[in-house]
């Protein structure tokens, strides 16, 4: 049996459960997540919505922002950070404490995006360490709750090394513009 | 509309302004640097002009094309009027390669304080009588003007020093993928202790559809 | 024990203090991440302010030297990132200015209603967090759940929610889709329903009215001088709005009117934003009604806009016809133009320069925030401390713009 699993024996009518006290943490950490949101540029717009009841991140555990780095274990580096922006950046990090996690949230974020010129820092990773990039400009938030599913899926096997997240195919029947369309020919049902 | 400003302006100062043009509809006035202050204060408080409403300053870098070989563009507007102008003024280097200097025209207009800051730190243009020309945009560590034509665009400055070995690695490079993602949760399935299941059965026992 | 009230010379019981600094941001809740304020208080007051911009300077204006006049399409998106459709179109139209072409009626048309959108959300998105930065969370929830709507119909028009480098020179990038108006007709009411409930929660909210009200005060001639433009400059009184006092498109024929503040104070601005979506909705609906169902869209120039698809893969003459436009660029005639439209926040300028080549030699852009925000320093000094957040709140600072 690995080591990495959790073993439930059952002894008693009540049962009890044993497992590593890493993976115990882990899924605790998971779901507890209190992130600070390091929010500089349009991505923001986007990260808006994605704490807006439509995409609703409180779903997955990550809902309570904290605006002291020191309370805060998920970094959520939102938008270009110029080099004016690095050594806040490092500072806001650094200031965390471990364990610490950070999102890449967008492709500023993960790699300069298009601003490859003398005033932006060509990615994060260049500054402080990242777990997961969550690539678009800006990401869906389909895709940024992907990521943070991805990074909750590290937190529990302690995995720390860089993810990507990775395109997906939509499983839905291509025409589903059309279907929404002829639904009730009222597309705003469905946003409202 | 600003035909008007234009003849006022050519009758006021006669040699001082270089040229004129109208082209694509803005009517724009060349003059020389020596005028430059006086000429805004003449725009704003002249009854037939009254150009109260400050736009825009900026500058131009026409490297090899021109000499001189800065110019300092101003755009106004009147709230009564409704006209609009351009003027402009060429600024040479000095002979050592000493910034380009110009009047400033914070006292003409208060907007004008951070466009000429801007100015400074993009163009390295000297406003003369600025009440504080520091850099606006970029840092103070931040050596040369970056909008200059000389000053290549890819050329960084950065404050923090880069980690070792991130020359565009993930996402880029080798570790791209990810060999964990979802099938953790088949891995948890299947190590449900004592029943070895078909992995169709989760952790809490339910089975799944 | 000596009596309490002897006679003092004002201030002699106080004890002599020190001016203090305090840095707020750049990484503060209430500085939407890209704004420094240094400022000297004594006590709770504020003495002294130094704004500090400049910590979302991405290069705008030398990364368009280095691409095609089209290429520049997808930074001027990312310049005001809160109404990115209004941006499209101001560029588009200062780039049709210097090559003197005017795009078709029904293009017009279309440019407005998707300006007017892009407009209500830039405004929601600014009450909405200035709400929030209050403490008022929930008419936040209210105005995204309205945008939302509206991104709804980005999607479906344009392929992307935010980001959606619509517009081309001469044209949009596709003639709307057959769903369109009715799309627009069924949500305009929904957003303007969402904004009424959301207003209603904080409208007659003492606290709330208590934080803008004569807070953060600017006369209208300061405002003239410093530059404002937009709301920040409406609300002080000021009558001056481009799409009215300058028509461009079809603005001249809507029947709309300019909502105009009295004091210049954060009421003023948040009072007149509102009303102005309100009067974006009434532009949206009659735009609606003159728009027609059929006819061209891009203005027919093969020197400005791309060959159909079919014929670039089946036409020698629309292969090089394409290969030209994407290669080299449009050529854009030799010369210097200002040109400006009514953006979300105020006048959005640009300032070309080009040489005759398919590069621009220079593209300034002339940002309404940051006159706003050449502002604030003298809208707080005199203020106390918790009046920053409401009134750099209310100025509606876009960093994407204000740094360039
Ligand atoms: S990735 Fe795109 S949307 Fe996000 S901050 Fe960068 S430019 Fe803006």
């Amino acid at each position: 049996m690995s080591d990495k699993s959790i073993q439930v024996i059952e002894g008693s009518e009540v049962g009890f459960a044993t497992t590593r006290v890493d993976a115990l943490l882990g899924w605790a950490r998971k779901y507890s997540l209190f992130q600070y949101p390091f929010v500089t540029a349009c991505c923001g717009m986007e990260f808006m919505a994605l704490a807006s009841p439509r995409f609703d991140m409180a779903r997955f555990g990550a809902e309570a922002p904290r605006f002291t780095p020191r309370q805060a274990d998920l970094l959520w580096v939102v938008g270009t950070v110029s080099q004016r922006q690095a050594p806040v950046l490092k500072m806001v990090y650094d200031q965390m404490a471990d364990p610490k996690y950070v999102l890449a949230f967008g492709t500023c974020a993960s790699c300069g995006g298009f601003y490859d010129n003398y005033a932006t820092v060509p990615g994060i990773d260049k500054v402080i360490p990242v777990d997961v990039y969550v690539p678009g400009c800006p990401p869906r938030p389909e895709g940024v709750i992907d990521g943070l599913l991805l990074l909750q899926d590290k937190i529990a096997t302690g995995d720390r090394t860089p993810a990507v997240v990775k395109p997906r195919t939509d499983p839905v029947p291509k025409d589903l513009v059309s279907l929404r369309r002829s639904a009730e020919g009222d597309p705003v049902s469905e946003a409202g | 509309m600003s035909k008007v400003v234009l003849k006022r302006l050519e009758k006021r100062f006669g040699e001082a302004i270089l040229s004129t043009h109208d082209q694509f509809g803005d009517e724009t006035a060349v003059v020389t640097p020596e005028v430059w202050h006086e000429v805004a204060l003449f725009l704003r408080d002249d009854s037939r002009c009254q150009m109260d409403h400050f736009i825009d300053l900026t500058a131009v870098d026409y490297l090899g094309r021109r000499t001189p070989r800065f110019e300092v563009v101003l755009h106004m507007r009147s709230m009564q009027k409704l006209h609009r102008i351009r003027v402009k003024t060429p600024v040479a280097m000095g002979p050592d390669g000493e910034n380009p200097k110009v009047d400033s025209l914070v006292d003409v207009w208060k907007g004008a304080n951070w466009f000429e800051r801007e100015a400074w730190d993009m163009f390295g243009i000297e406003f003369k009588g600025h009440p504080d020309l520091r850099r606006l945009l970029m840092y103070e560590e931040f050596e040369g003007h970056p909008l200059r034509k000389d000053y290549d665009a890819n050329k960084t400055q950065p404050l923090v020093e880069y980690r070792e070995g991130y020359e565009k690695q993930a996402p880029f490079g080798l570790p791209e993928g990810m060999p964990f993602g979802r099938q953790v949760h088949d891995r948890w399935k299947v190590h449900v202790a004592g029943r070895q299941t078909d992995g169709k059965t989760n952790i809490l026992g339910f089975e799944e559809d | 024990m000596e009596p309490l009230d002897v006679e003092l010379e004002d201030g002699e019981l106080e004890l002599p203090t020190d001016p203090m600094l305090l840095n707020m941001g750049p990484s503060h809740p209430a500085m939407h991440g890209t704004v420094r304020i240094v400022v000297e208080l004594s006590g709770e007051t504020i003495n002294k302010a130094d704004v500090q911009i400049g910590y979302l300077h991405r290069g705008f204006e030398k990364m368009c030297e280095r691409g095609t006049w089209s290429q520049v399409f997808p930074y001027v998106d990312r310049l005001n990132y809160a109404s990115p459709m209004l941006n499209n179109v101001g560029f588009a139209l200062a780039v049709e200015k210097m090559l003197g072409v005017t795009v078709p009626e029904r293009c017009q048309h279309y440019r407005v209603l998707l300006g007017e959108l892009a407009r209500i959300c830039d405004h929601l998105v600014c009450s909405g967090a200035m709400a929030m930065e209050l403490g008022a969370f929930t008419p936040f929830l209210y105005f995204i759940k309205a945008r939302d709507i509206i991104w709804d119909i980005f999607e479906e028009e344009t392929g992307a929610r935010l980001t959606n480098s619509f517009g081309r020179v001469g044209g949009m990038a596709h003639e709307p889709s057959p769903n369109f108006k009715e799309m627009v007709r069924t949500s305009i009411p929904a957003v303007v329903d969402l904004i009424k409930d959301g207003e209603n929660l904080v409208l007659e909210n003492r606290i709330f009215l208590d934080r803008l009200e004569d807070v953060g005060i600017m006369s209208k001639e300061d405002a003239i001088a410093l530059g404002w433009s937009g709301v920040v400059l409406r609300s002080t009184g000021a009558n001056y709005d481009a799409r009215k006092h300058h028509p461009y498109m079809t603005y001249d024929r809507y029947d709309f009117d300019v909502p105009v503040g009295q004091k210049g104070d954060n009421y003023d601005r948040f009072m007149c934003r509102q009303a102005e979506i309100r009067q974006s909705a009434r532009i949206i609906e009659q735009a609606l009604e003159m728009m027609a169902d059929e006819g061209p869209v891009n203005v027919e120039d093969p020197r400005i806009i791309l060959p159909p698809k079919e014929q670039v893969y089946n036409t020698i003459e629309g292969t090089i016809q394409h290969f030209k436009i994407v290669m080299e660029g449009i050529k854009v005639p030799a010369g210097e133009c200002y040109s400006y439209t009514e953006s979300g926040n105020g006048e959005l300028g640009f300032y070309m320069v080009s040489d005759g080549s398919g590069t621009p030699w220079r593209l300034r852009i002339r940002p309404p925030s940051f006159a706003s925000t050449a502002g604030l320093e003298q809208l707080i000094t005199g203020q106390m401390i918790p009046d920053i957040v409401p009134t750099f709140g209310s100025i509606n600072m876009i960093g994407g713009e204000c740094d360039h």
